[in-house]
């Protein structure tokens, strides 16, 4: 059973989002990278893209399929992990550790309404 | 990968054994078939390394029987099997009169009157119906579903053969590439045939599905200090992407030739009357318009099948890629596509629009991975 931080906020579309401030760390789940199999490839937003709540931000590939991710909380992104670039299977091996994305959140009221480790965990069991 | 239907999942005879495994299972042609054990990249790369061993029960077996079934072989599958000696086998194509693809195929000569045909576990009822009718006129042969007597395990990488042998008393070393030898394997009837689908060497086995289970089991203990592992449909469909191989359904189809398909050499050209011979005895006079090119994306993206390909900077789509993925032993984004005939030659650039993205790819020689022999 993986082990969800208590810290970090859920999607249903199974993206994580770590909260400090006004910035929001994102990125997917252990369910979500098992469910893909070996990731092979993560498109990510430039630095300054503007996102909206349950927005497409990207895409991730494993070797057999395309899936996108959605944004949990609107804002700009105002980081980028260029290490997923050279190295996608990280998110395979620390899925939790490999965040995505850093925005700038636009309304710190939004992520409220996501999910907690333990509500999600439930979704996925 | 194929959407769950109403109709319920057939299961092959190891389908207990995949899911005790941990396999993760998913609907494959109307199957429940594994599409990984321990990951995609993980089986692709023991395949090419070591091997790997594959549940392909889902395929069809289709025998051809009567005094006249080569008559019957040759009239419905492409190539000649009048070059097959009894215990060779050969890749061919079941095609309809426009000499497109109803299915492809390979074709076992069991006994001078006697063929054993491997199809798509998707086209088995209508293969079997086809087949039934276009050889009446044939004279004395007779075609038969025998799908459920088989299951069909598939060995395949460097270490197969040293993985098999303790387990018959067949001489594998002796079998040549594409013949088959009748014998035992864990003390199982099997027919043992030097196949695959995977670009390496190894072995397909036929065995009874009440001793399917007994024989995976077996192999995969004999393999244990070759590190043989269980692998899925999804290392399957990378290995034999990067070997090039033809998949019915992505890279060829009831739309698309045998010329164009770059598969002339199984079109027996000097055979008699087969169907689809006028069809392609005409357009390779005239020459074929489009044609399947192996691809390499130059552009970061992976290019996937029914992706719009570009060429020559005009904003129509000139054709579309058939596979695509980025595979994990050349590690490269690779694919097919069939693309017009003036844009084909190695070397030759052109553009996939990968979900909006004009996305620059370059023609390359197929296929993309060939083992050192």
């Amino acid at each position: 059973m993986a082990s969800y931080p208590a810290g970090y906020k859920y999607t249903k579309d199974h993206e994580w989002v770590e909260l400090a401030g006004d910035r929001g760390k994102i990125g997917i789940t252990d369910y979500a990278q098992q469910q893909l199999g070996d990731v092979v490839y993560v498109e990510l937003p430039e630095v300054g893209a503007k996102l909206k709540q349950g927005q497409s931000f990207g895409t991730i590939e494993s070797v057999k399929a395309v899936s996108e991710l959605y944004a949990p909380v609107s804002g700009e992104v105002v980081d980028v992990n260029a290490t997923l670039k050279d190295k996608p299977e990280v998110v395979n091996a620390d899925p939790h550790g490999s965040w995505m994305i850093v925005v700038k959140l636009a309304n710190t009221g939004e992520a409220g309404a996501l999910l907690d480790a333990s509500q999600y965990q439930d979704l996925v069991k | 990968m194929e959407q769950a239907t109403e109709a319920p999942l057939k299961k092959t005879p190891l389908n207990a054994r995949h899911r005790a495994s941990g396999a993760r299972m998913v609907p494959f042609g109307g199957w429940d078939m594994p599409v990984e054990y321990s990951g995609i990249v993980a089986e692709h790369l023991a395949v090419r390394t070591r091997a790997g061993l594959f549940d392909v029960s889902h395929m069809g077996q289709i025998e051809i029987a009567g005094k006249d079934a080569l008559a019957a072989v040759q009239r419905i599958s492409s190539n000649d099997a009048s070059k097959l000696a009894v215990g060779q086998a050969q890749y061919s194509g079941l095609l309809t009169t426009e000499g497109t693809f109803i299915d492809d195929l390979l074709v076992y000569r069991l006994a001078p009157a006697h063929f054993l045909l491997v199809v798509n576990a998707s086209h088995i009822a209508a293969d079997y119906a086809w087949i039934a009718e276009q050889i009446k006129p044939a004279g004395d042969a007779v075609a038969v579903d025998a799908s459920s007597r088989y299951a069909l395990l598939a060995l395949q990488g460097p270490a197969a053969l040293e993985a098999l042998q303790p387990l018959t008393g067949v001489d594998l070393a002796g079998i040549k590439y594409y013949w088959f030898a009748h014998g035992e394997v864990a003390s199982v009837r099997a027919t043992i045939s030097r196949t695959g689908y995977t670009g390496e060497d190894g072995f397909e086995i036929f065995v009874p599905p009440q001793s399917a289970d007994r024989v995976w089991q077996a192999i995969l203990e004999s393999g244990r200090a070759a590190e043989v592992i269980p692998a899925g449909l999804g290392a399957r469909d990378t290995l034999r992407l990067e070997a090039a191989m033809r998949l019915h359904g992505n890279d060829i189809d009831e739309t698309t030739t045998a010329l164009e398909a770059d598969l002339g050499w199984i079109v027996g050209w000097k055979k008699d009357d087969f169907v689809g011979a006028a069809a392609l005895r005409a357009q390779k006079a005239n020459g074929v318009t489009r044609k399947i090119v192996g691809f390499e994306m130059l552009d970061r993206g992976i290019a996937r099948q029914g992706y719009d390909a570009y060429v020559g900077g005009s904003d129509a789509p000139a054709g579309k890629v058939t596979s695509g993925t980025q595979t994990p032993y050349i590690k490269k984004a690779i694919g097919m596509a069939y693309l017009p005939v003036a844009h084909t030659a190695i070397d030759t650039e052109f553009d996939v629009d990968i979900r909006g993205r004009r996305t620059r790819a370059r023609v390359v020689p197929m296929p993309f991975y060939k083992r050192q022999r």
